[in-house]
């Protein structure tokens, strides 16, 4: 279980995350949602130990992410699909897929997991990553996550920009995923989306999560989306 | 522009005066052609050092060139000291030199260019500093004199025209190989993987594992081992002299802002430009005009394209 409790994390002077608390379980999807510079995605870097967190922690079993340098956090099995994807772009679809498995001893098992996963991708192994399309680029981009085995898996934003059809593929992924155990976070600021895979749902506001609701508790019409997202 | 003491001694020195007079255009143009080579596959070396240090980290090594003494002054002491025949001496201090000035820079990054979080403008402040120090470093413990390395072997090339050292066109070779073997280094291994990965987002790489304080030292290193891999093997055609450095971190800033910061391919390009031109207008014509030309050309460069002829855009 991800545990994260009472941090405070920003950039140099910035405070943006301010004793903020949540978990994420291992076989559940956890949504966070809020307005745009409410500090998703610095939460997901925070995780990541690409922003430092001036107090609190961030646990996983026993491990203390937040002490650790940015390079160890994957080694605990934490992977990170970054918002805008983030790809190695000169460098070529199996490059990146490569790099992602530079933390595991023998890859050749997992890569061919993922290449199953997106058909797409081994068909253009060869491919420089930056002349995909946007698809194609979030196939590799969470392929290359997968690539670590992870027990967390952190997806900022992993629809935007997408045609109807990529992104049901995308949320069937994920909910695949979460039958393997894996705890995933996921960024979303569809309504319909939340509503089909999320178990939980971190609302967050003001650089703190400000409400927690359960799936069952959730409908389209609720107040919440309308005040933590506007829609 | 100062005369340039590594292209005057890539031209042969003084012996080219004689020859220049009694030989016709075509042999002449070959002449040139192989002296322009020669500084081309040095030049080489010593500009993918620097591109690649600028490529990965974003930091402009002002010092390179005093890596590249460095390196020389190494395979003087490396070739005078140890009781080996030429050959070996000068193989051994092509193996020592580079390795030692890796070390040299790897600490160089660790104690100062980190320090300064790679910051743009504080590192070129900073490795000017190092300029100085390296600098007045060799002076106290090499001293002022420009010293000579004996060449591993002597043989002469005689062609119908003229003859033509053997040891030069070992240095072309060699040049090549190692810049063959930096080559699969990047594309085929997994460090080279790891390098060009940080090169593109150092963050997004920490992500997946990547220690960037490593890479960076070990981009910085291999950045100095490049300039004193050329060194060694320019030595025996010019002396190791504490202010050797000058001429070539100039040539290599020439030729990495005309190939396009970063990109190791455009570097060779105009490595092989620059040396060749540099060569042949200064045979035909003066020294000093081939240096108003190429400064020339960067100015055109920086103003018609300032991503390099084979940068990719910013
Ligand atoms: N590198 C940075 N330096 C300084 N401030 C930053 C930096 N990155 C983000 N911020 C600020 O932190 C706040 C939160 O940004 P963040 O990207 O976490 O928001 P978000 O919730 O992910 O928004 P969006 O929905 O637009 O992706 C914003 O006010 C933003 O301006
Ligand atoms: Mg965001």
């Amino acid at each position: 279980m991800l545990r994260v409790e009472g941090i405070t994390a920003g950039y140099g002077p910035v405070t943006v995350l301010r004793d903020l608390s949540f978990q994420a379980q291992p076989g559940q999807v956890t949504c966070i949602m809020g307005r745009n510079g409410a500090g998703k995605s610095t939460l997901m870097r925070a995780i990541m130990g690409l922003v430092p967190v001036q107090s609190g922690q961030i646990l996983l079993g026993d491990a203390a992410l937040h002490t650790l340098p940015a390079h160890k956090v994957p080694l605990h099995g934490v992977a990170y699909v970054p918002q805008g994807r983030r790809l190695f772009g000169p460098l070529t679809v199996a490059e990146n897929i490569d790099v992602g498995l530079l933390t595991r001893k023998k890859g050749l098992h997992r890569r061919e997991f993922v290449l199953d996963l997106f058909p797409r991708l081994r068909e253009r192994l060869d491919q420089v990553a930056s002349t995909l399309s946007g698809g194609e680029q979030q196939m590799l981009a969470i392929a290359r996550a997968l690539c670590l085995e992870p027990q967390v898996l952190l997806l900022d934003e992993p629809s935007e920009g997408l045609q109807p059809s990529m992104i049901s593929l995308i949320r069937e992924t994920v909910l695949r995923l979460r039958e393997t155990g894996l705890a995933t976070l996921l960024v979303e600021q569809r309504v319909d989306t939340v509503l089909r895979i999320a178990d939980k749902v971190a609302f967050m506001a003001h650089g703190r999560v400000e409400h927690v609701a359960e799936r069952a508790d959730l409908t389209a019409d609720s107040t919440l989306f309308q005040q933590f997202v506007g829609v | 522009m100062p005369h340039s003491p590594l292209a005057e001694a890539l031209r042969g020195g003084g012996w080219l005066g004689d020859t220049r007079a009694q030989m016709s255009f075509g042999p002449f143009l070959l002449l040139a052609v192989l002296e322009g080579t020669v500084m081309a596959a040095v030049l080489a070396l010593t500009a993918v050092g620097l591109s690649l240090v600028f490529g990965v980290m974003r930091v402009v090594n002002v010092a390179h060139g005093e890596l590249y003494m460095l390196g020389a002054v190494i395979a003087w002491f490396v070739t005078f000291y140890l009781p080996l025949p030429p050959a070996m001496g000068w193989l051994a201090a092509l193996i020592i030199a580079p390795l030692l000035v890796a070390a040299i820079a790897a600490l160089m990054d660790t104690l100062i260019l980190k320090r300064l979080n790679y910051d743009p403008e504080a590192t070129i402040v900073a490795t000017i500093g190092l300029l100085y120090m390296l600098q007045q470093a060799a002076l106290t413990f090499y001293g002022p004199d420009a010293r000579p390395v004996v060449a591993p072997f002597q043989w002469r090339i005689q062609l119908p025209w003229f003859g033509y050292s053997g040891y030069k066109l070992f240095v072309v070779a060699a040049a090549l190989a190692i810049l063959l073997a930096v080559w699969l280094f990047m594309t085929r291994t997994k460090a080279g993987l790891v390098m060009r990965a940080t090169q593109v987002d150092r963050e997004t790489a920490q992500a997946f594992g990547i220690n960037v304080d490593r890479v960076y030292a070990g981009t910085f290193a291999l950045g100095g081992a490049l300039a004193a891999a050329a060194a060694v093997l320019i030595v025996p055609i010019q002396q190791a002299h504490y202010l050797m450095g000058h001429d070539p971190l100039l040539l290599s800033f020439i030729v990495v802002i005309i190939g396009g910061l970063g990109s190791i391919r455009g570097t060779l390009v105009a490595a092989l430009v620059i040396g060749l031109s540099d060569g042949i207008i200064s045979m035909f014509f003066s020294p000093t005009l081939a240096k108003i030309i190429a400064t020339l050309l960067v100015a055109l460069v920086l103003v018609f394209r300032p991503q390099g002829l084979f940068g990719a855009r910013a």
